[in-house]
């Protein structure tokens, strides 16, 4: 009879080591690219490494600052994008529509969630490129090769459509349908009891909703690789390239193992990256839960 | 206003419909059975002859192990958050939150930390490694599509198994069998994200034109194999890429369709 | 209508006395409790609880809702551990253990002499064989043909036998309602239990299938002693032999059910049983 007790016992204690080690693989994360960022760091003081704006490995100069403005830049505009559509969508799933529209509906974002995000990249470069450097930038009077923060935006705004959707659709449902029968019980239509209620009472988790797609956005890498132009200068306008620091990680992988100091600055780039998603995700999850509760 | 919702939802569905048909309509012409059926043969970055079946063939060992080794990380993990641990736990808790974070954390983090961890050990970009960063890639994905589901179970069922007699760990073949469809929607999730990753593999599997033989021989992947080829100046080789994203985004339509079908399989024994 | 049920339970099948008892069950055993008192986060669901479960009758805990009648049950297999911050004073014993105080191997084997039949059928996620198969499996017992035995045995035992032999490969959540509860009833007595536990067992059931499942109760006090907790004042009188009345958390009258619902001593009894409250 014990055997069956021992079973339960030693399976407890392995799933245990399991969940442990793989929560650790957070602090391990964390630690490692820390430790790989020391050198740069023990050489330029941090605010040098976030605001100069030379980029000279060979030289010794690593300056993050146009890196750190392309990902802002093309962030700030995919976030522009994705969150109008965003919202009116989720909007109309939850507050207006009926369950069959929502069955048409959720399979396109499915195939939006899914699809890899070179496969983004590839159609960035067949149909939006062409399109910022044909007609985007000619109607201002400008002159691009099309691979700018405007394609980048466009792109990853498109690809954190499905986040965004689901964590709005998620939050509005969580608002008690006692609520919204109320407003409609004093004559109020539909729209102004979404607006007066449910887009008022959710407003903090819509900000936590935007945050973590924030930090999904900035994470994303192929994609805005294939379309971002990749030139080390502070973007000055949509229609400039730019060269996010996922981008940067990316292209430069396979020549820092020469120079230390190099390959320390990447990592000290994938730090900073690792860092403020964590940071950006403990602050919009913990929300999220307090509102589900 | 309910126009503009409507126009929300248009755009969306363009947007759908843009990406894939227009790497359809790019690709497909160029895609021929000699493409997915033999390696690169000599100069094919130059426009020689050959396909890119190295890219297919070691995208399926990385996906493949990683979900395996995935699945029998995740399931465990699960089962301990679910059974083991009471409803309410700190510590249960701290750790669903640590696996939201997790998900959240860039491909390319994970790329540059194992990458770092290859090197501390002396190891070299290979199959094994990209397996296992993919694989670490995936977990945070296995384990919260799971727990979500597994968090539903009805508390009758733990309690009929445990008034039968069964320890804790004996319950697992009960919670298996219930949260079978969730097991199933989590592994094609992981699969569609191990399929389409890039970032993390490019600096930990490497690239290589042959069909690796050995977990620490370097293998190429399907997105790589799209990226460098569009890298090309030339002409004949972004062709290639093209076709290349057409198989890769065909697995991954074919993955979402089909697991819509495949579910209900997994269902037939689940207690509502 | 019920004539199926004799006629079952009476056929000629041996008993497959398959599982080999390492907690015997002993004929002559009693389920008692002693100064029973259970705090959870600090308050008292049950105080002071003194019963003695009478063997081979059917015992019926009633009381208005939030009295600690489900508690009481739940503590007799221990199922109350798994509510967080629980606690235990006072003693329940089987025979000559104290569940209170039972470690997790002997936990196993108090809640194998002691069958739960869930408030909602609640059949395992699998087939109706499996079903039954589960809980024999767990205790050690292999081998197709003797499991196949015991399935068709205790199928027969509950009356599903006929309705399911041609589908005992389907999955469980197929059956209807009251096939499920009598399945539940079938998975706890493949395992022998000597008691069984019944939460409610028939409030999820239609009329019809309610009496099935009461019924067979009925049928099987001759070979297990039942302690059910009833939400119907109508059920107890219909079927208990044994009364326990609780109000607050505290036991008022226990007694024989004649005495109890005829001759109540107590005037507390006497008002809930002329539904004075509920």
């Amino acid at each position: 009879m014990s055997h069956r007790l021992l079973k339960d016992r030693a399976a407890g204690y392995l799933m245990f080591t399991l969940t442990i080690s793989s929560l650790l693989l957070v602090v391990a994360m964390g630690i490692g690219l820390y430790m790989k960022a020391a050198p740069i760091l023990h050489e330029h003081s941090l605010w040098e490494l976030l605001s100069v704006s030379e980029w000279k490995p060979m030289k010794n100069q690593f300056g993050f600052f146009p890196f750190l403005m392309g990902t802002l830049w093309v962030s700030g505009l995919a976030l522009l994008i994705a969150i109008p559509i965003s919202l009116l969508m989720a909007i109309y799933l939850t507050e207006y529509s009926h369950s069959m529209v929502r069955r048409f509906v959720y399979p396109f974002l499915d195939i939006l969630a899914g699809l890899p995000s070179v496969i983004y990249g590839v159609w960035g470069m067949l149909l939006i490129v062409p399109w910022v450097a044909n007609i985007a930038a000619p109607w201002v009077g400008r002159n691009t090769t099309g691979y700018t923060v405007l394609a980048g935006g466009i792109v990853l705004g498109v690809m954190v459509i499905p986040l965004l959707v689901s964590l709005f659709i998620e939050i509005f449902s969580n608002v008690a349908h006692e609520l919204r029968e109320a407003t409609f019980a004093l004559g109020a239509t539909r729209w102004q009891t979404t607006k007066h209620v449910v887009l008022r009472k959710t407003f903090p988790g819509m900000m936590a909703a935007i945050v973590l797609a924030a930090s999904r956005v900035m994470g994303e890498t192929i994609a805005v690789i294939m379309v971002c132009g990749n030139l080390a200068i502070a973007p000055g306008s949509l229609l400039d390239a730019c060269y996010p620091i996922p981008a940067l990680i990316a292209n430069n992988y396979g020549e820092m193992l020469s120079m230390p100091l190099y390959e320390s600055a990447l990592m000290f780039a994938a730090f900073i990256l690792f860092f403020v998603v964590l940071v950006f995700n403990l602050f919009s999850r913990l929300i999220l839960k307090k509102i589900k509760e | 206003m309910k126009g503009l919702m409507y126009a929300s939802i248009a755009l969306v569905v363009y947007f759908v419909a843009s990406v894939v048909l227009s790497v359809f309509k790019r690709g497909i012409p160029l895609l021929s059975w000699e493409m997915v059926s033999s390696l690169p043969g000599g100069g094919f970055y130059m426009g020689g002859g050959g396909g890119f079946l190295n890219a297919i063939v070691g995208s399926l060992y990385i996906v493949g192990g990683a979900t395996i080794l995935g699945l029998v990380i995740s399931i465990p993990v699960v089962f301990y958050l679910n059974v083991y641990l009471k409803a309410g736990s700190r510590f249960g808790s701290i750790a669903r939150l640590a696996y939201d974070v997790l998900f959240g954390i860039p491909s390319i983090v994970y790329g540059a930390f194992g990458f770092t961890i290859m090197i501390y050990f002396g190891l070299r970009a290979s199959l094994l490694g990209g397996m296992i960063v993919v694989t670490l890639l995936i977990i945070p994905i296995f384990i919260r599509s799971m727990d979500e589901v597994a968090k539903t179970i009805p508390t009758e069922l733990l309690e009929a198994g445990y008034s039968l007699g069964s320890t804790r760990w004996e319950t697992i073949g009960i919670i298996v069998r219930q949260i079978a469809p969730a097991i199933a929607t989590a592994t094609l999730l992981s699969i569609g994200r191990a399929i389409g990753d890039a970032a993390g593999v490019m600096f930990t599997a490497g690239f290589s034109d042959r069909i690796p033989t050995s977990l620490t021989q370097q293998t190429a992947t399907l997105p790589l194999s799209v990226y460098f080829q569009l890298q090309s100046p030339s002409l004949e080789v972004q062709n290639r890429a093209y076709a290349a994203a057409v198989v890769l985004t065909f697995i991954v339509l074919t993955l979402s369709i089909g697991g819509r079908i495949i579910m209900n399989r997994f269902s037939r024994n689940k207690i509502q | 209508m019920f004539d199926f049920l004799h006629r079952n339970i009476t056929s000629s099948k041996e008993k497959p006395f398959v599982v080999n008892n390492k907690f015997p069950r002993p004929e002559n055993m009693r389920l008692t409790t002693h100064a029973l008192s259970i705090y959870i986060g600090g308050n008292p669901i049950l105080k002071h609880v003194n019963v003695d479960i009478p063997r081979n009758k059917i015992t019926c805990i009633i009381g208005p809702s939030g009295c600690g009648k489900t508690t009481l049950l739940r503590t007799f297999n221990r199922l109350v551990d798994t509510i967080e911050g629980v606690n235990i004073e006072g003693v329940v014993m089987l025979g000559d253990r104290n569940i209170v105080t039972a470690g997790a191997s002997e936990l196993t084997e108090i809640r194998r002499a002691i069958g739960l039949v869930p408030q909602r059928p609640c059949p395992l996620p699998m087939s109706i064989y499996d079903n039954i198969a589960y809980g024999c499996r767990i205790h050690g017992i292999s081998g197709r043909r003797k499991l196949d035995a015991i399935v068709e045995y205790y199928l027969r035992a509950v009356g599903l036998w006929d309705e399911v032999k041609d589908r005992l490969h389907t999955p469980a959540n197929k059956l209807s309602g009251g096939q499920q509860q009598r399945l539940c009833l079938a998975r706890s007595l493949a395992i022998e239990p000597s008691y069984l536990l019944a939460d409610e067992s028939t409030s999820a059931l239609d009329p019809i299938s309610s009496r099935t499942v009461e019924e067979l109760f009925v049928q099987l006090k001759k070979d297990y002693s039942i302690v059910m907790v009833t939400h119907t004042l109508r059920q107890a009188r219909r079927i208990a032999d044994h009364i326990i009345f609780m109000y607050l958390g505290e036991v008022i009258e226990e007694g024989d059910a004649d005495q109890v619902f005829n001759h109540p001593k107590h005037e507390l009894t006497q008002r809930y049983l002329d539904g004075a409250f509920s």
